[in-house]
């Protein structure tokens, strides 16, 4: 009796709250930037597209919903061929961003993916791809890997010494 | 069997085996790095420390080396003591200290056995915040990429290259931490077995270039247990399919066959699968404008039928790179007197004589694993690194054999590598080589002796007769090729297992003979000798089974009977025969109907053309040189018209109704129906699983658990997912689903086991490191021999040769990259080709006023090539020497005469 009493007097309570319900869509949420909603690919510091085609984001899909092909510019930098995310599939869950070692892959705060044609929730790699870093501002994977890379040689990345001469006797 | 002890409880382990080795066939993990189950232990990379006890009193213990400390009676040892896991943890953190950030873009990550041992031992956070030493990397040519920062120095990259494979041209230089393994300068690595290098290096410093070019994780691979289409051997390899193409062979442990290795031709001639140049739809030859058009299947599966309507006037020429089951269909809709085995006359003869060499003769027909094992071998004929090269890597194991025989007398283990090398320095076994040139077994043989095709016979009938006074003498032979024919002889019957290698490549019947009689002789000597024959292409010995008869015949028969349709199936004849027999017979037959997946000269002559599949898109059975029946089976079905040949050949027989066929939707029982319908298959034979094999019900699963991106790969064209293809023909899912455990051998799509993602993961497959994988090996061998029977000796002796004024005997000469059809035609393969040449020694070349950079023009067989030259030195006068299968010399039949002279520009 006494709890049906106090669920009542609390319910009639939170008629006087604040309200949390906006207006939607005249009146926007106000979400947080770790929200997890509609995916993008970002770019490094420098501009170039930050994914590396590793394929760790599609690996970790529960659902599957990624799909890729790594390929290689001349100068051996790797990147997408094709980037390609089923949204019909998507559970918003995050992992991709969890796996992803380049930050290139991030949830946003926006929800509005709404299609009448299922068809339109493939997103390629045009669709993806924004032209700025995204939540994660100045990493650059590149200058952190070992890899040389066009206008990154040996030896250039972050906390690496010279390439070695091996005809040197020094020890 | 000595009983050992880990952490207090006791295992039966077998003797002579170090404890690493024991610990790993007991099952259990234990990180390493730099031993190898094929190449020993040396105990570089102090990665397998345990900590071993004197006895059980022993609390203290001291750290050893698991690799380097036999697994001996009452050994104790604890794996999970702290003091052992906390210097392995260590000893990863060293490791890593150099090691770049580059696990994404390392093609190695996902089966990086340097990921799977920093995992296993507990290493996962990097406290390290010093600078990191760097490398340049070497371009080392078409198969093979170098990223020499992830390099652990632990050598097993040049003790496979050097010590392992012969290879010459990777090294270890510089010292300490900048010690660095490539080449001298940039260049391609010389091995025909680099590939190797890709399986054996634990980390991403040697990968798969050809898999650079079209990248997939292994994860992400659409497996299927295959078999290696480009020589006789029948290596296992798994083919690896994503998004519709063939991306990367890798190699599939079989004892008792190829082991942990492959051949660069047999790892990197893949990529014809994905060739522009396949044929992908039925077509059809307007009668006017002479164009191919499309045709439904059905139309051109019902015009055929009509073509074959009245038998009479139908042949059927198979092939032996087809799968049995297709090249039997073919035989079952012509009738088996108008089937024709694709191959010529001389080759389908020695083909034939060599199956009845192996079946009705005493000597034992030599697995791969049987050349390794043997102690004193004679080749006559053959190059093998060229003609057979996996048994050319088999036969540099062998020369070893003697030698680490005497280091075992000394008390050393033949796993203690280095120990073993350094007792045995430079000493060989027994190899004796008789070859019409050089060779790249010359510097690991005994004697080599080069001479033309039928003076080599004479040596191998020369052998024979030092062991048994019945096999024919030979006549007017030289004191030098007498005596060193006595000393191969001796050393043959002084040994444990002797073998005699020969086969095909020379096209010489006295050769094989000769071999044959070598063998036979021993056996009547109270030996148990080997014999090892090669075989042109993967099914040739198949072709002998079905009994087919040659192309000339097929074409003669083509020419004099009422024959007015001809089926060729995946075969261009005009590799085989002259361009003038090729003609003719395209004259005298109305209907050309080829099946067949590439396009080629023959395809382009068909008036129906059909999609087959290839090794990797369809299933089926092959034969290899042993007379073992390998199954393989197809990594992916995608969209198109390809089907196996067989199939297209069922709707035909099934709309004839000759025979009945309803039962033939199942590779499992056209298979049988071949058994039973063909003399030479004695009863029920058992190659694979067959499809209803299940385990708790289950398929086994293509692809690993972890197969990415289903929902999305083909979203673009559909967004429903559809139901994976159904596979009528083997228990192998087109997907992840099914089975999780280990696959059975035979039916293993990819190795992996908990813990173990890399090629390492293997060793958990096998019964013991380096034994037979769990449940047997696969394949059967359909050959053995009659061991009682009394050897009747073959008793023609050919006539020396003897150089003829103004002409010259022309001999083939193969070439591991270019000589085979469809290997050839692979992007990486395609660049080690040699440009086509003619090659004789530098007096022939001198006497006819011949420079290094000329070229001449060879007159053969009413056709005339000018070519560069190339000196051998050790031709034999009066021959000379032509590449095999290169485009200029299709069709011409060799050894031949020809007429050579000095090319006027
Ligand atoms: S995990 Fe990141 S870098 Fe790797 S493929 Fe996905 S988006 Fe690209
Ligand atoms: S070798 Fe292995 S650990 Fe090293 S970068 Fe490649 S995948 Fe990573
Ligand atoms: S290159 Fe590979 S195999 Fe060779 S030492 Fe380095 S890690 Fe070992
Ligand atoms: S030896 Fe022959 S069967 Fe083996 S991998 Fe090489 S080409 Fe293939
Ligand atoms: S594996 Fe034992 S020391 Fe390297």
């Amino acid at each position: 009796m006494f709890s049906v009493l106090r669920s009542i007097w609390i319910v009639l309570k939170h008629t006087f709250r604040k309200r949390e319900t906006v207006q939607y869509p005249e009146e926007k949420p106000d979400l947080s930037p770790r929200y997890r909603g509609r995916i993008v690919l970002s770019r490094d510091p420098d501009g170039g597209e930050r994914c590396v085609g590793c394929y760790l984001c599609a690996v970790a899909c529960p659902v599957d919903c990624i799909s890729l092909q790594a390929t290689e510019d001349e100068n051996g930098r790797r990147y997408p061929e094709f980037f390609r995310i089923n949204f019909s599939r998507c559970i918003y869950c995050g992992y991709c961003e969890d796996a992803c070692p380049t930050y290139a892959i991030q949830l946003t705060p926006d929800f509005e993916m709404a299609e009448y044609d299922r068809n339109n929730l493939v997103y390629e790699k045009e669709d993806l791809l924004i032209s700025g870093e995204g939540k994660y501002p100045g990493y650059h994977f590149y200058k952190v890997a070992g890899l040389a890379i066009g206008g990154k040689d040996k030896g250039e990345a972050q906390n690496e010494e010279e390439p070695v001469d091996i005809h040197s006797l020094m020890p | 069997m000595p009983t050992i002890y880990i952490d207090d409880n006791p295992y039966e382990v077998k003797e002579g085996k170090n404890l690493l080795d024991a610990v790993l066939s007991l099952g259990e993990d234990l990180p390493y790095f730099c031993w190898h189950p094929d190449l020993g232990s040396v105990g570089a990379c102090r990665q397998c420390a345990v900590i071993q006890f004197q006895d059980e009193e022993d609390e203290q213990g001291r750290l050893v080396m698991a690799c380097m400390t036999p697994a001996s009676e009452g050994t104790r040892i604890s794996i999970q003591h702290p003091d052992a896991s906390q210097f392995r943890e260590n000893v990863i953190e060293w490791l890593m200290v150099n090691h770049p950030h580059d696990c994404p873009v390392c093609d190695e990550g996902g089966e990086c056995h340097l990921q799977d041992m920093t995992v296993m031992s507990g290493h996962n956070y990097r406290d390290f915040r010093f600078k990191k030493r760097t490398h340049r990397n070497q371009d080392l040519g078409p198969f093979i990429n170098h990223e020499m920062n992830r390099c652990i120095a632990c050598y097993r990259c040049v003790r496979y290259y050097r010590d392992y494979a012969g290879g010459g041209d990777l090294q270890a230089f510089a010292a300490h931490d900048h010690v660095y393994f490539g080449r001298h300068e940039d260049g391609v690595l010389e091995s025909e077995f680099s590939g190797n290098l890709v399986e054996v290096c634990p980390t991403g410093v040697f990968t798969d270039k050809t898999l650079k070019r079209h990248y997939t994780r292994k994860w992400d691979l659409q497996s299927a247990p295959s078999i290696c289409n480009h020589c006789g051997l029948g290596c296992n390899t798994i083919a690896g399919e994503r998004y519709g193409t063939l991306r990367r062979i890798l190699n599939r442990y079989n004892s008792s066959v190829n082991g942990s290795f492959l051949c660069d031709r047999g790892r990197f001639g893949y990529e014809f699968v994905n060739d522009d140049a396949r044929i992908l739809t039925p077509v059809m030859k307007n009668v006017e404008t002479r164009q191919f058009e499309e045709v439904s299947e059905d139309d051109a599966v019902a015009k055929i039928a009509e073509l074959t309507r009245d038998k009479n006037s139908v042949i059927g020429i198979g092939s032996p790179r087809a799968s049995l089951e297709s090249n039997f269909a073919l035989r079952t809709l012509v009738g088996s007197n108008r089937y024709s085995s694709g191959m010529s006359n001389a080759e389908t003869e020695l083909v034939n004589l060599s199956r009845q060499i192996l079946n009705d003769g005493p000597a034992h027909s030599a697995s791969l694993k049987d050349v390794e094992k043997s102690d004193a071998v004679l080749v006559l004929g053959e190059d093998l690194t060229n003609t057979a090269p996996m048994m050319a890597l088999a036969v540099r194991q062998a020369v070893r054999n003697q030698p680490v025989e005497k280091a075992k007398q000394a008390g050393i283990p033949e796993w203690n590598d280095n120990a073993v090398r350094e007792l045995i320095q430079d000493e060989k076994g027994p190899l004796y080589l008789a070859t019409p040139t050089n060779t790249k077994l010359d510097d690991v043989a005994t004697k080599t002796y080069n001479a033309a095709p039928q003076d080599l016979a004479r040596f191998g009938f020369a052998v024979a007769q030092f062991l048994a006074e019945e096999s024919p003498k030979v006549i007017g032979l030289d004191e030098d090729v007498k005596s060193m024919a006595k000393s191969a002889a001796d050393a043959l019957k002084n040994a444990k297992r002797p073998l005699v290698i020969s086969g095909t490549s020379l096209l010489n019947k006295s050769l094989i003979q000769s071999a044959a009689n070598v063998a036979w002789s021993l056996c009547a000597n109270g030996k148990k000798a080997e014999i090892a024959l090669t075989v042109p292409e993967a099914n040739s010995m198949g072709m002998s089974f079905l009994e087919g008869q040659g192309i000339e015949s097929a074409f003669e028969r083509a020419a004099s009977d009422d024959i007015k349709t001809a089926i060729i199936l995946e075969n261009d004849l005009t590799r085989r025969v002259d361009s003038k027999a090729w003609n003719q017979f395209l004259k005298n037959v109305e209907n050309i109907v080829v099946i067949d997946h590439l396009e080629n000269e023959t395809t382009a002559a068909a008036d129906i053309l059909l999609p087959a599949g290839t090794f990797a898109d369809s299933d089926g059975t092959l034969i290899n040189n042993e007379g073992r029946a390998q199954r393989f089976f197809q990594a992916f079905e995608d969209d198109s018209a390809v089907q196996e040949s067989w199939r297209w050949l069922q709707g035909v027989l099934d709309l004839g109704k000759d025979t009945d066929v309803s039962d033939w939707y199942s590779l499992d029982n056209v298979f049988s129906a071949m058994t039973k319908s063909v003399d030479t298959f004695k009863g029920d034979i058992v190659v694979a699983p067959d499809a209803k094999f299940r385990i708790n019900d289950q398929k086994i699963p293509r692809s690993p658990y972890r197969y990415s991106g289903r929902t999305a790969m083909k979203a673009n064209v559909d967004i429903h997912v559809h139901k994976p293809p159904q596979d009528p023909d083997s228990p192998l899912s087109f997907s992840m689903e099914g089975y999780s455990g280990k696959q059975p051998s035979g039916l293993t799509s990819f190795f992996w086991s908990p813990g173990w993602n890399s090629v390492q993961s293997t060793n958990k497959y096998k019964n013991e490191v380096g034994g037979e994988l769990r449940g047997g090996d696969p394949g059967i061998r359909l050959i053995e021999p009659k061991r009682n029977a009394s050897p009747k000796y073959f008793t023609e002796v050919p006539e020396p040769f003897s150089p003829r004024e103004g002409e010259w005997l022309s001999i083939p000469l193969h070439h591991i990259f270019g000589s085979e059809e469809l290997s050839a035609k692979s992007f990486g393969l395609s660049k080690r080709a040699p440009e086509p040449y003619v090659a004789l020694n530098p007096s022939s070349a001198e006497k006819l006023g011949l420079q290094m950079e000329s070229r001449v023009s060879v007159k053969l067989d009413g056709t005339e090539h000018t070519l560069p030259i190339t000196l051998h030195e050790n031709l034999p006068d009066g021959v000379i020497g032509l590449p095999v299968g290169l485009p200029d010399f299709n069709g011409i039949p060799l050894p031949n005469w020809s007429k050579i002279s000095g090319a006027t520009e």
